[in-house]
């Protein structure tokens, strides 16, 4: 029991069952069912919206953006975003009009009978395509955000090296592929507008809620339903949705909501951001890393949204868990007329970790020396500073960490075997390549403090307990690691204590479940909040609780609440103006190894055997942090091989399961997994988050692989097969 | 929509002898289910030919295996008599969708649906299969090779229905099917090729490298011929005659070309033929 113990997932059994009820599970008496009418090309300017005359339009409700009371926007980090488009658009499928029946097919049917007219607006759907004037859609430029990191005199150091390499490397968009897809129901209930939804982050929710509806907030109220995925799908799209279904429900004046079918989901949500990084690196006879100059370009797609985020975690993973005495980073993320692009799992460090793994081993390549060599010189020791000028002072020994994962999977044996092989095969090549990498657990820099997360823990009269966060189960085992470090912290069994379904009627605000940081930082104020709870009742374990009783009778009607609310540690530091200081409380770290194999008829590359160590601090629960990185490893492969993100007018065409291809378990290797466990300074018992480090590896483990077996260098993702022939052979005719 | 339900098959070829309208005779579904609720249902007459539970039976006899007009690739895949007498069938039946759609999706709508990249249809024409149409008028057979007459175009008469296929019994000496999709299961095939060769000499059928199912007529002449390849270039130029691939959202042209040249020639050289 308690920490480190595999207890069984508390939302199992109804999951298990068919018994838990999503979204669109949830029964609601006369709800209107609504849909959404969008923007059919990349930019334009509405000139008129026809209504085909045989449909009986007085049964219908239709919203507009002249019914929205407050503001016309979507509340983030800017307010750029409208909910729904007055005039002028700028991406493909932007919502300009809700059409709500209480008959689902009649919904659709009015869909297929509604034309957005419009004059078609310059519209740039490549954030390498120059710029011309009548392009520019934000600020002077079309820049959302710039990053620079500045590290010593890298200038200097180029021009005394032994060698300078330049590499330039390009990954794909990648859609999130939840299992359910985005849905929100609305509906008044006690003079509230209360919205329950597929969503990570209620408090995002209903601050977008209230900047539109320009409404106080105990006149909101935002409800997690169950999700079954969300990998940062469900981050910032969510506030879009529960606006419209909100919309609906007012104008109808009963229940709305709007579930999007899978095609509809894929085409129009977020996904990750598409980037092209250049490296030019300075290295000395031996290998060492002299100075690194590294290029960041995102797209960003037709609106800020968490964009300028995603740029910061890209530029400061940029440049490795390695040591460098002169670094800079230069990152620009672009508005382009696509969809906007959001978060997702690793949130900008996968393409920047791609490109300097890619890069390593082409240093590797160049100075004719093992990429483990190269990385056994580099990698960070404890006393020396990262590219912002963190001290790297976990302890972990990187190098021993790098060399249990190529042991594990027998690297330099297989190596020499695949280069036998290779040689004979007709058609078959073998290759064996890693990656090592990390991750900053929890948000960048100053995110956490400017949070100011709270968490409570609840005695309740009877004697049990609860768990009161914000933070939303969404398959990754939430519910279950929050309630065993609380058993764990109080020292009673995990059937005494229940984690309770964000509700903001109910729950504080501790935070989004996003950015690796729910085990760690709000399972710290878990933590916290129960020693807080035990030392008003002065007792815990098996005497808790009957304390907990014997408290509620000596104070009739009060609520015993311990509470925990976020400290930044005294020797965190972070400039956010300068972008020097701790970027990060704390990194997982890791290698990945990817045994692969290339058909040359088919150019199909699979993935035969991999291997995932990791040092993530105190593992809380082994199973489900087994199965987070296998999940990740699963993303992480389709990312790096079939999952290519079609775009069509800067908007995915591909938008169906046929043909937007994850992996299946037919395609992915047996991958062993494995955990070193050093507690870290800042989580419960010494854990730190690893939602995100799994997705960070395997796409430059796998191509890394496949350079190997094709004694080549492959610089672009997706590899799909027809790219693959391309680089081999070109793709014209002959 | 109008759906009409027919008990019997004479109801069945009545209704579609009679019908205004073109009728799309419907049985698993699966493909045309894809996209439903997308699509506009006004002008769709569909025929349901789920009771007539006759069509669903498949007969083997010494000299032929007749799959009926509603059988299923389910029913190929549990039958260990006719998986062994026409292993292909059954090969190619795993590898369409999932077990969902291989327990609903019919050989015979495999057929009708007119995809190219049907993949039942290429090993289908590689065992020689014959399509039994049938009216009120009477029946018809036409060889699978012969059925289509462009993309999504065959041969069959509005008033007509499949009623079976049927695979002659041979001895083979050489068989075996190769599908190219985007992942290991559940993929619609960027390219397939079915080879059969028996006491008939050789069947070639690839799939997704045409506006149909078709046979490579050149290659398999240069085969009879004894003709004996170089490399996967050779193969290329004796399927040119037969096949004509496209760039769509699921591979390039020039992919299929070559991967279909690759296989077809480190495969037959596996079978002793170049």
């Amino acid at each position: 029991m308690g920490i480190g113990a595999n207890i069984p997932r508390i939302d199992g059994p109804q999951k298990i069952q068919g018994t838990t009820r999503y979204v669109d599970d949830i029964p609601t008496e006369g709800v209107t069912h609504g849909t959404t009418i969008r923007a059919p090309a990349a930019r334009g300017r509405i000139t008129r919206i026809r209504f085909d005359p045989d449909v009986p339009w007085d049964e219908y409700v239709i919203v507009d953006h002249k019914d929205i009371p407050g503001h016309n926007e979507v509340a983030l980090i800017e307010s750029d975003q409208p909910a729904l488009v007055a005039s002028e658009f700028r991406h493909r499928h932007e919502p300009v009009l809700l059409i709500g029946h209480r008959s689902m097919s009649a919904v659709r049917r009015a869909a297929r009978a509604v034309r957005v007219e419009f004059e078609p607006l310059p519209a740039i759907t490549d954030p390498r395509q120059p710029l011309t004037a009548d392009r520019v859609q934000y600020g002077a430029d079309n820049v959302f955000k710039r990053i620079d990191i500045h590290k010593g005199d890298p200038d200097s150091a180029f021009a005394d090296a032994a060698h300078v390499i330049e590499g330039q490397y390009e990954t794909g968009s990648q859609e999130h592929v939840y299992l359910e897809p985005q849905g929100m129901l609305a509906y008044h209930q006690d003079g509230q507008l209360v919205v329950v939804g597929s969503l990570q982050c209620p408090y995002f929710v209903l601050s977008a809620l209230k900047h539109l509806f320009g409404r106080r907030e105990d006149a909101l109220r935002v409800i997690q339903a169950p999700i079954g995925g969300a990998f940062g799908g469900k981050e910032d799209y969510p506030s879009v949705i529960a606006i419209h279904a909100a919309l609906l429900a007012e104008k109808s004046g009963g229940p709305a909501k709007i579930v999007y079918d899978r095609q509809e989901d894929m085409a129009v949500t977020t996904k990750r951001h598409p980037s092209w990084v250049r490296h030019r690196t300075a290295v000395d006879r031996d290998g060492r890393l002299l100075a690194m100059d590294i290029n960041v370009l995102l797209d960003g797609g037709a609106y800020v949204t968490l964009s300028p985020v995603v740029l910061s975690r890209a530029a400061i993973h940029a440049a490795g868990p390695y040591f460098c005495e002169h670094i800079h980073v230069h990152g620009e993320v672009h508005f382009t007329n696509s969809p906007p692009y959001g978060a997702f799992r690793g949130f900008g460090a996968p393409q920047t970790l791609f490109a300097v793994e890619r890069q390593m081993n082409a240093i590797a390549d160049r100075i004719g020396m093992d990429p483990a060599e190269a990385r056994r010189r580099n990698l960070l020791r404890d006393g020396q500073t990262m590219a912002t000028g963190q001290v790297y002072r976990d302890g972990v020994d990187l190098v021993g960490l790098m060399d249990h994962a190529l042991d594990h999977a027998s690297y330099v044996s297989r190596r020499a075997e695949y280069e036998k092989l290779n040689r004979k095969h007709p058609y078959v090549r073998r290759g064996i390549g890693f990656s090592t990498f990390f991750h900053g657990a929890g948000f960048t820099g100053g995110g956490e403090t400017r949070l100011a997360s709270e968490v409570w823990v609840e005695g309740h009269g009877d004697g049990t307990l609860e768990v009161l966060t914000a933070n939303t189960e969404m398959g990754q085992g939430a519910r279950t690691v929050l309630t065993q470090i609380a058993a764990d912290t109080l020292g009673v069994t995990e059937d005494q204590v229940t984690a309770a379904v964000p509700d903001t009627a109910r729950a504080p605000n501790s935070g989004p479940t996003v950015a690796s940081r729910t085990t760690m930082i709000v399972g710290k104020l878990v933590e916290q909040a129960c020693r807080d709870l035990a030392s008003t009742v002065g007792a815990d374990g098996a005497s808790l609780p009957a304390a907990v009783r014997a408290w509620h009778r000596s104070h009739p009607g009060r609520r015993l609440v311990g509470r925990a609310r976020y400290q930044t540690p005294k020797n965190i530091q972070w400039d956010e103006e300068t972008y020097r200081g701790d970027a990060y409380s704390c990194f997982a770290w890791a290698t990945h190894v990817a045994d692969v194999e290339v058909d040359l008829r088919t150019y199909v590359v699979r993935v035969r055997n991999y291997v995932a160590v990791q040092e993530v601090g105190k593992v809380v629960h082994p199973v489900l942090a087994t199965g987070q990185i296998q999940g990740g490893v699963a993303q992480g492969i389709g990312w790096a091989l079939t999952e290519e993100v079609v775009l069509e007018d800067g908007a995915m065409t591909n938008n169906q399961m046929t043909n937007y291809i994850i992996p299946t378990a037919a395609d992915l290797p047996n991958i062993r997994v494995f955990f070193e466990e050093q507690p870290a300074a800042f989580g419960p018992r010494g854990a730190k988050g690893i939602g995100e480090l799994p997705m960070d590896g395997p796409a430059p483990a796998v191509i890394n692989a496949v350079c190997h077996a094709l004694g080549t260098s492959i610089d672009q993702i997706p590899l799909t097969p027809e790219r693959l022939m391309a680089h081999l052979e070109g793709d014209g005719d002959g | 929509m109008k759906v009409l339900q027919p008990s019997t098959l004479d109801e069945a070829l009545d209704m579609m002898a009679t019908a205004d309208t073109a009728l799309t005779p419907i049985a698993g579904g699966t493909d045309l289910l894809v996209s439903w609720h997308h699509v506009d249902k006004d002008s769709l007459h569909l025929l349901d030919l789920t009771r007539l539970r006759k069509l669903q039976a498949m007969r083997m006899t010494k000299r032929h295996l007749e799959l009926g007009g509603l059988t299923t690739y389910w029913q190929v895949i549990k039958s260990p008599e006719v998986a062994r007498a026409f292993p292909l069938l059954a090969e190619c039946a795993r590898l369409i969708g999932a077990i969902q759609v291989q327990t609903r999706g019919t050989w015979a709508g495999n057929i009708q649906n007119g995809s190219p990249a049907a993949d039942g249809v290429a090993v289908m024409m590689a065992y020689d299969a014959t399509v039994i149409l049938q009216s009120r008028d009477g029946r018809t057979e036409v060889p699978l090779d012969r059925y289509y007459t462009g993309y999504k175009q065959t041969v069959r008469r509005g008033d007509q229905l499949i009623t079976a296929i049927r695979m002659p019994r041979r001895r083979r000496i050489v068989e075996w099917f190769e599908k190219v999709g985007a992942r290991r299961a559940q993929a619609i095939a960027k390219l397939g090729v079915a080879a059969v060769r028996d006491t008939r000499g050789w069947r070639i059928a690839a799939n997704s490298v045409a506006p149909y199912v078709c046979r490579c007529r050149a290659l398999e002449d240069a085969l009879r011929q004894g003709r004996s390849f170089g490399g996967p270039d050779e193969i290329r130029h004796a399927l040119a005659p037969d096949i004509c691939p496209i760039t769509d959202v699921r591979s390039t042209a020039t992919y299929r070309e070559r991967v279909l040249s690759r296989i077809l020639y480190f495969r037959l050289a596996e079978n002793g033929s170049p």
